[in-house]
Order: C-alpha cells, then structure tokens, then sequence
C-alpha cells in the first residue's frame, strides 16, 4: 500500500518536473479539462501539450518498463530459487541486444529510416524476436526427460549469454561511427522513444505477466523449498517453471525492445522488498511490480533533468543509484546478522 | 490404504527396484531398513509420485496412484525430504503456512491460521514462531519442516506421511521425540512410512519393517519376525547379536565382535 502512495507520487512528481515546469494544480487542470470537467485553473496550451503529448507517455513508459523488470526479476529469482539471478541470466536480454545490434548494423539501407518512427518499430520487433529465441534455445537445452533442471538452464543460459555475447562483439567491431554511437545508446537504455504508440505497444506484454505473476506467487513459495517439495504439495513444478520463464521473456523481452537494457531494477527490486518486508512472494512479486516502475520513474526523472537539456542514458542512472543502495542493504544485513 | 504389486524401477539397464510386493494399513507405521543404495529412497520416491515405476503398480486409498491430480494427492499425502538448505530467508510461521497451500487459493481461510497454530504445537514449535528458519538449528528446522508437512494433511484424518530419514542429524532427545511423534500420528490412523537407520528405533515404534537390499525385499512383517541375525546380515552384511530386554518385545540388536583377526 505504501509502495502505491510512493509510486503515485513519484509519477505525479515526474510528470510536473522537467523543462517546461507544471504545478500540481496545473497538472489536475490539464487532466480535468481531457476528462471532461471544466477546471478553474489556467494553464498554458504550451503546457498542456508537453505534458499530454511528451511528459505522461514517457512516464507512463516508465511504469510499465519499470513493473515489468521488477515483477520478471522476482519471479526469475524465485524460479532460480537465488536471489543473485535476473532476468538475463536466462538469455533474454543479450538475445534482444544481439538482434537489435544485428538490425543496426546489418540493415544498412534501413539503418536510415531508422530515425522514424517505422525504424524504430523494426528495431523493438527484432529486439523481442531475439529475446525469445534466446530464451527459447537455452529452455529447450535444460529440458531433460520433460523436466527443467536449473543448473543446466542456468549453465546453459550463461553459455548462450557468452555466444551472443561474442556475436554482438563482432557485429560492434564491424560497426562503423555512427553505427556504434547508435549500439551505445540502445544498449545503455532509454525512455526517450516514448509516444503513445510505444505504450499502448508494449502494455499488453507488461500487463499480462503483472496480472498473472502475482497468482503464482504461492507456487513459487513452495518452489523456494525445492522441486519436490513443490510436488509434493500439489504443485505442477514443469507448467510453472514454462509460464514463469514464458511471462518473463514477454516482460523483459518488450521493454529492452522499447527502452534497451536498463540494468539492476531486475535484480535489487525484488531484493529491496525481500530484505526490507519479507521473503514471501505474495508479497514480494507484486511489490516488485510496484516498487520497480516507482523506481525507474524516478530514475527517469533524474536523467532527464540533471543535465539538461541533454539527457543521461537512464541505464547509467539505474546503476550509479541502484548500486549504493544495493551495497548498503547488504551491508546493514550483515551487520544485522552479527548481533 | 497403500498397496504396492510388483513394483520395478529401473534407470537405463541398472535395476533400482525389482518386483517388490507389500500392503500398508491406515494407522500403521511402516519403517523401511536398508543399506545405503538399496533402494529406499527410490521406493520413497515412487512412493509418492516423485517418479514413476517402470512396471508394476501402486493403489493409493483404493485407486491408481497416477489417477490422482496432483492438488487432490498433496492433500492426502505429505512428505518431510531430508532437510536442504533454503536461500530464501522465510519466517517459520510462512513456511508452516505453505503446508497449507493445497487447502486455499489467495488467502488462507480461519481453518488454515488455526491448523498451522496446532501443527506447531504438535511439533512443539511455537515458541520458535517468529523466528527466521535460516537461523535456526538443524534440529529444530526439521521440526518446523515436520510441522509445515503435519499442517498439509492436518484434515484428513487417515491421510499418508512419508518421512526420510527424519532422525537424521537430530540429537538422541529430538530422534525420540520425532518417533514418538511418529508413532502417535500413526496410532491416530495416519499411515506412516517412514526411512530409518537405526534398527532398534525401528523396532521400538514401528508395526512393519521392510528389509530392502539391492532393490529386492528381504524381509517385511512385525519387528518380532523380522529382526533376526539372519536378516540383518543380509540386508547389512554385518554381524550382530540379539539381547532380549525386559519389558521389550523384540530384541536390541547390538553389533557383534568382528570375526576377523587384526
């Protein structure tokens, strides 16, 4: 319930604060007046239009890219039964980056439409169809006798990291200037590419595993004490292994593809509210989901006013904040423990 | 309640389990004696659908043990595993909770927070209620795994408990109490089957023993039939001798002196 109230007011926050400042009262004027009611408050067409047009689809982009690395993070740890494991352990975001590198520097003569909006649909498409590729083959590598092992989907997912790793390395060193400048930005993430059209594009990949994921939270408790364990309380450990990592290459799978890879919100969400409240995922999946979006909103917020009027590639951000706050949890549960 | 025909288990050419027959009655309480790599746990595992036999076949309460869904076995059987660690730091009265999963969708019903409250007394944990599971003792963690099992078929009141080796790793007071535990459950008409090392514990609290060696029955019938030097020799290849004690049916089992010369 707090973690709503904190994410509210962060998207509030974020949607007055930026080059074009807007009130609170100005904010409630704009969307009154869209909604219908006749507000009292003056405001600037100017305003109004940076805020319908620019401001809300990006932090609106923020909200779902942030719920869906969080919520795919914890249900990737649960499923791992490790807290250290995210999800591009498994693939999905080096596939996605790999695929995305490969349309960049490959598509030569498309790379220049690139700039438009078509482009930048081709270069999400591509980004998810190499996520699940990837996930798809490391998957199918750990499927042994029609069960998943984790350490072979781990291992295997380490191997096929390294693989496209190694490919999008050669595709770099192919890569001409502009071409690379182009692969560095992708790959440190950001929301600029927001428009109502990439939120209303990629809300169903977020929305479906946020409404999902928190129904399996109680398997994946049971799954914390072991496969069997899982079994043995009645738990169909094969199908709920498939639809985690299913829901989780949808949500991570669509958000690189829109917003490249945003680091850490995957791993140190889940671990904040683990350490923080507790380890149940009842609690934890859709506390993620709340605290991830709450998190890369402000993340946003930051990047895209701390040098205006450039812009910091909110990857960067996630870590350089994500980081210290890591460290100091640990930290203090150390500490905790000594007692 | 649990019949087993001519159960083999196999992985690729090598033998696990080869035609082994019995029946276990609701209110009895089974102990399988074995040597290490006899087979015990794979019968366990078979057991409760872990796995799934080559041939032969089990009729758990009247019915194919493969019928079953998994949700409807989970509430009529419940198994303790020997203990693994967790990496996920849950509190005791959560992880007593999940025994209750099968029982609710979203949000535990009276019946589940009362239940989990009358499993950790059983076990005598409840003063351990708060605490964090990692944090705990060996023995008291399997005390609280006890519990979460005991919370999953609390309802059903002839329902199955398969334990392995729940004495493992627990000092003399806490083994005794666990099979005393055992023991009560099973005299409440739970049927019991259960792993155990030590002869004489099983023939203290058990109905039936199973002698398992290389996958094949060696012996299965009431401690008094079963525990001989003859059986013991063959499922162990050791030595002992009997001492018969007073006030105890079956004899204590003891190791003899080795034969051999230094």
């Amino acid at each position: 319930m707090a973690m709503f109230v904190l994410l509210v007011g962060t998207m509030v926050l974020s949607s007055c604060i930026g080059a074009v400042s807007i009130s609170f009262a100005e904010l409630t004027g704009i969307l009154g007046k869209q909604a219908g009611f006749s507000g009292t408050t003056h405001f600037k067409p100017q305003q109004a239009a940076v805020l319908l047009n620019i401001r809300l689809p990006r932090v609106f982009l923020g909200v779902l890219i942030g719920a869906g690395l969080g919520i795919s993070g914890a249900a990737v740890q649960g499923l791992f039964r490790n807290p250290l494991a995210e999800p591009g352990l498994i693939g999905i975001s080096s596939g996605a980056t790999l695929f995305a590198v490969l349309m960049i520097v490959l598509e030569v003569g498309f790379f220049r439409s690139l700039s438009g909006i078509s482009g930048f649909y081709a270069l999400s498409l591509a980004a998810f169809t190499g996520a699940c590729i990837t996930t798809s083959v490391v998957y199918r590598l750990s499927v042994r006798n029609g069960r998943t092992v984790t350490t072979t989907l781990l291992l295997s997912g380490i191997a096929i990291n390294a693989l496209a790793g190694a490919f999008t390395g050669l595709l770099t060193y192919m890569a001409t200037d502009e071409q690379l400048r182009t692969i560095t930005f992708w790959s440190l993430g950001s929301l600029g590419g927001a428009s109502w059209e990439t939120v209303t594009g990629i809300l169903p990949f977020i929305l479906i595993p946020v409404a999902v994921l928190p129904l399996i939270a109680k398997s994946l408790n049971a799954l914390a004490l072991g496969d069997a364990e899982a079994l043995h309380m009645g738990i169909d450990v094969r199908n709920l292994k498939r639809i985690i990592i299913v829901l989780a290459t949808i949500a991570v799978g669509a958000s690189v593809a829109v917003a490249g890879t945003i680091g850490f919100i995957g791993l140190i969400v889940p671990h904040i509210i683990r350490m923080t409240f507790t380890a149940d995922n009842r609690l934890v999946i859709p506390g993620s989901a709340l605290l991830g979006a709450a998190l890369l909103t402000l993340a946003d917020l930051l990047a895209r006013t701390i040098v205006v009027p450039a812009e910091l590639p909110i990857g960067i951000l996630t870590a350089l904040i994500g980081t210290p706050v890591f460290l100091y949890i640990i930290i203090a549960e150390r500490n905790k423990s000594n007692i | 309640m649990i019949e087993v025909n001519e159960l083999s288990y196999h992985v690729c050419s090598k033998e696990l389990l080869q035609r082994l027959s019995f029946e276990v009655k609701s209110g009895e309480l089974l102990t399988i004696l074995g040597a290490n790599g006899a087979g015990k746990s794979t019968l366990m595992k078979l057991l409760c659908r872990e796995i799934t036999p080559s041939y032969g076949n089990i009729n758990f309460r009247g019915k194919r043990l493969q019928q079953y869904t998994l949700p409807e076995l989970a509430k009529q059987r419940a198994v303790l595993s020997q203990q693994s660690t967790i990496s996920v730091s849950f509190i005791v009265t959560e992880l007593v909770m999940m025994g209750r999963y099968p029982h609710f969708e979203q949000v535990p019903a009276a019946r589940d927070l009362e239940v989990v409250q009358l499993a950790m007394e059983e076990t005598g944990i409840t003063h351990l209620s708060g605490r964090d599971y990692n944090t705990l003792s060996g023995g008291e963690q399997q005390r609280v795994q006890l519990a979460r099992v005991l919370a999953q078929v609390y309802d059903c009141p002839d329902a199955c408990l398969f334990l392995d080796e729940p004495t493992n790793g627990l000092d003399l007071l806490y083994q005794q109490q666990m099979m005393e535990l055992a023991r009560r459950l099973a005299d409440k008409g739970y049927c019991v089957i259960c792993i155990l090392h030590d002869i004489n514990f099983a023939s203290r609290f058990a109905d039936q023993i199973l002698m398992l060696k290389a996958g094949r029955k060696v012996a299965m019938g009431p401690p008094v039939e079963v525990i001989s030097c003859e059986n013991i020799h063959e499922t162990f290849s050791i030595n002992v001798k009997l001492m018969a004690c007073e006030g105890y049916s079956c004899p204590l089992v003891i190791p003899a002196m080795s034969q051999n010369k230094l």
